[in-house]
This record gives structure tokens, C-alpha cells and sequence, in this order.
């Protein structure tokens, strides 16, 4: 009952990676994202609001069929990344690595701007008065200040990519060993006759990363707070 | 030499300053609102003023007609601010060491002992911002200022936010500071007596226009 068959340990090994290089890629990403969000004004900035939080709201076939046809072998980026770079996403892990960063970017970016947003900018400008060049300011200041944010941040992406389900089977499938995750794995097993015990298994894994992903990020907020207050 | 000429509207606050400073100590001198923090955040750079220029020892920081703004990072003029600003993530030292990191100084430890020792601030190296006291932390903020060996220096009421026993307690570590070191200062406030204390020339600002120059005397008149 207890006994986690090979398949099953494919399946929560793939998941990991997955979300791993998931929220490890679209963290850099999501930094500056934020950071831009929070303390630039531009033209078009409530578009590429908008754009960051699509995947949360549109169904996720939806999104993993606009990324089947943007990345696919014969979609746009993907025909000219494979013929270029050599990276393929139909079909591969990788694929599914897209799907779920997508996915969880909006969930990674909040955290991060919302503690960006809660620096002291009169903080920023003691540091420029003291001779720090403005990437220097957001190095030395902005950043360590706000870590915690960008690690709850990374927390929630990552149990949101372990999760994520609709957009990654629309895109990549469902293929055991490659692009089968935990979420498509469940799916499978509920449709098999006697899987339900083997699913219940996955079932209890994901609710436990999804726990220690909550508890984990609550107590980076917490950090967060004790780190402004200077103690 | 200090020499601002500038105009700058703030909402429906317009703000319109001359003046030139030889002095050691340039007192700042008006009531709240009169556009003090205004006009030495315009000096730091942090700023930008709408028309007219501003230049220290012969150098342009800001002269818009001819597009020259000097960012706040490359100016070298120091900044002590009212509510200390220290970075709450770093220690005393840490804080102190700041501005020699960012504008890659060569390591002093000669003028970092003669600044804590000014400053009595050698026995509180390790700790937090959040473990200071206000007085405390208001002479971390001046020696951070310092130690980033900045050719002028800026005090927006160091005092305005500590109580009357605070006040005494930092009052004097500005007078050593200005006898001692031969950093040219701003030093704004809206208190007379530290005015006649501190400063050898004052510059009266009344709703955004100087209306008096001179000697500590302008402020009896």
C-alpha cells in the first residue's frame, strides 16, 4: 500500500525537475520583472501587468495550446530555436519545464514585487547618496532587502509548477519517463482500473509538497518583516 | 564654494533660490514647509530643478539649459538625513564601510578610528540598526556620511527627530565635527539656537524664496 512503484518514482523524480528548472529559469526573469513593475513607470506597463497574470486567469488548455503552436515543432519560436539553438520543447521535459513556468510566473512575481514594493525607497537614495551607481543600489539594497520575498516567491512557483497539470498535458502530453509529472500520472491512474490506490499514493506526495510549500513560504514573509525592522 | 540658482515648482509650491556659501557651515534656516529639504535634495542631486544651475568648488552638478545633471552617485556629497536612514540589513560596521565600497575607496583605517572615536561610536560595530538608540543611530548615519569622504556635507535636521536630552547629547559632536573636519556643510533646521551654534552663515528661506543672507546676526533681525 505504502510501496511507491518504479513508475510512480519516475513520475515525482520528473516533477521535481520539472518545477526545478522551472522556477530556477524564471526566476532572474521574474526579479527583474518585478522589479521593473514596482518601481518603473513606462509606456505599456499595465499591458505587461496583464501579461504576467494571463496564465492565471485563461484556461490552461488554452495557454498549452497557444505554447503548442508559439514553441511547437513547427510553431514560430520553436521552429526557429530548433534549427538555430538546437532546443526542442514538443514532446521533451523541457516542454514541460516551459508550461509550468509559464504557469507559475505570475504566482513567483507577486511575492517579489509586493517586497520590492515594501523597500524603503529613501533607503535607495541614502545609498546613491553615498556613491552606489543605480544597479549597485538594487545589488546592495533592494535585493537583500527584499530576498525573502523572492524566496517565498520561489517557493510558491515551485509547488504551483509541481501541480500544474492542463497546460503541461495540452503541450507535451502525457509521456511516461518524459513528460508524464505527477499531475498527469494521477490522471492516468484514475482512468485505470485498480489504479486508484496507486493515485492516492501520488495524491498524498503532492498534497505534502503543496504544505511544505506554504508553510515554507510563510515563513520567509516572516523573515521578510524581521529583516525591515532591522532586528 | 557653494553656488545654487535655481527654480523649481512643487505642486502649487514654487521655489526660487541665489545664493552663494564660502562658509564652513551654511545654516539653512526656515520654518517647516519653506522648501529646506527641497532645495538640499536638489544640491545631492536627488532632485532635478526646473531651471538654473548649481555648482560646488567651480564644478556644474546641474545647469539645465545646458543639459548637465550630475546623478546623486557620482556628485561625493554627503547626505545626513533626519530619520538616519541607516540600511537595516547591515551592521554598524557594515553601514559605516558603505560608501567606501561603493565609491571604491582604498581602505582608511586611520580616519575610520578618528571618525567612531569622534563620533563614540567604536562599541556599537556589531550591532543592528534596529538595536540602536535614536541619538545612537543619528551618529552612525553622520559617520557613514563621513566616511565616504565627501566634499560637502548635507544635515537635514539631524536633530528634528530625537528629544530635547538627544538633542544635547548629538549638539556637540556637530561642533567637533565642524572644528575638526574640513568638510564644507549645509546644515538645515528650524531652530534658531542650533543655528547660532553651528553655523557661520545663514541663509533665511521664507515660502520658497531666500530672503535674507549673511551672518548669524539675520537671524535676530
Amino acid at each position: 500500500m505504502l510501496e511507491i512503484t518504479p513508475a510512480e518514482w519516475t513520475a515525482i523524480q520528473l516533477s521535481l525537475r520539472v518545477a526545478a528548472v522551472a522556477t530556477l529559469v524564471a526566476t532572474p526573469l521574474g526579479v527583474a520583472l518585478a522589479w521593473l513593475l514596482a518601481r518603473k513607470d513606462f509606456w505599456g506597463k499595465s499591458l505587461v501587468d496583464a501579461l504576467v497574470h494571463l496564465p492565471l486567469v485563461l484556461p490552461p488548455v488554452v495557454t498549452g495550446y497557444l505554447l503548442l503552436l508559439t514553441f511547437g515543432r513547427r510553431g514560430l519560436v520553436g521552429a526557429w530555436l530548433a534549427d538555430h539553438l538546437g532546443i526542442v520543447f514538443a514532446f521533451r521535459w523541457t516542454g514541460a519545464a516551459l508550461a509550468c513556468g509559464v504557469m507559475s510566473f505570475p504566482l513567483l512575481v507577486r511575492p517579489i514585487r509586493l517586497s520590492i514594493e515594501a523597500v524603503d525607497q529613501r533607503l535607495e537614495q541614502a545609498a546613491e547618496t553615498l556613491g552606489a551607481a543605480p544597479l549597485r543600489v538594487f545589488a546592495s539594497v533592494t535585493l537583500p532587502l527584499s530576498l525573502p520575498g523572492v524566496f517565498a516567491g520561489m517557493v510558491l512557483g515551485f509547488a504551483k509548477a509541481i501541480g500544474e497539470f492542463g497546460a503541461t498535458i495540452t503541450f507535451v502530453s502525457n509521456i511516461p519517463g518524459e513528460t508524464q509529472t505527477i499531475s498527469s500520472a494521477i490522471y492516468s491512474l484514475i482512468q485505470t482500473p485498480d489504479g486508484d490506490v496507486a493515485a492516492l499514493r501520488l495524491v498524498a506526495i503532492s498534497v505534502a509538497i503543496a504544505v511544505a510549500a506554504l508553510v515554507g513560504s510563510e515563513w520567509f514573509a516572516r523573515r521578510a518583516t524581521q529583516r525591515l525592522h532591522g532586528n | 564654494m557653494l553656488r545654487v540658482d535655481i527654480t523649481k515648482q512643487l505642486g502649487e509650491f514654487s521655489l526660487q533660490a541665489t545664493f552663494e556659501s564660502e562658509g564652513r557651515v551654511t545654516g539653512l534656516f526656515g520654518a517647516s514647509g519653506a522648501g529646506k529639504t527641497s532645495l538640499i535634495n536638489m544640491i545631492a542631486g536627488l532632485l532635478r530643478p526646473d531651471r538654473g544651475t548649481i555648482a560646488i568648488d567651480g564644478e556644474t552638478l546641474d545647469d539645465v539649459a545646458g543639459r548637465v545633471h550630475i546623478p546623486a552617485h557620482r556628485r561625493r556629497i554627503g547626505y545626513v538625513f533626519q530619520d538616519a536612514r541607516l540600511f537595516p540589513h547591515l551592521d554598524v560596521r557594515q553601514n559605516l564601510d558603505y560608501g567606501r565600497r561603493m565609491n571604491r575607496l582604498d581602505d582608511d583605517p586611520a580616519q575610520r578610528t578618528r571618525v567612531t572615536d569622534l563620533l563614540d561610536i567604536g562599541h556599537l560595530l556589531e550591532r543592528r540598526p534596529g538595536k540602536l538608540s535614536g541619538g545612537e543611530r543619528q551618529r552612525v548615519a553622520l559617520g557613514r556620511a563621513l566616511l565616504s569622504k565627501p566634499r560637502l556635507l548635507l544635515l537635514d535636521e539631524p536633530l528634528g527627530a530625537l528629544d530635547e536630552g538627544r538633542r544635547a547629547e548629538i549638539l556637540p559632536y556637530l561642533v567637533r565635527l565642524r572644528d575638526e573636519s574640513r568638510i564644507p556643510m549645509v546644515y538645515v533646521s528650524h531652530d534658531a539656537a542650533e543655528m547660532r551654534q553651528l553655523a557661520t552663515q545663514i541663509v533665511l528661506l521664507q515660502g520658497g524664496r531666500v530672503t535674507a543672507l549673511g551672518g548669524v546676526k539675520v537671524l535676530s533681525g
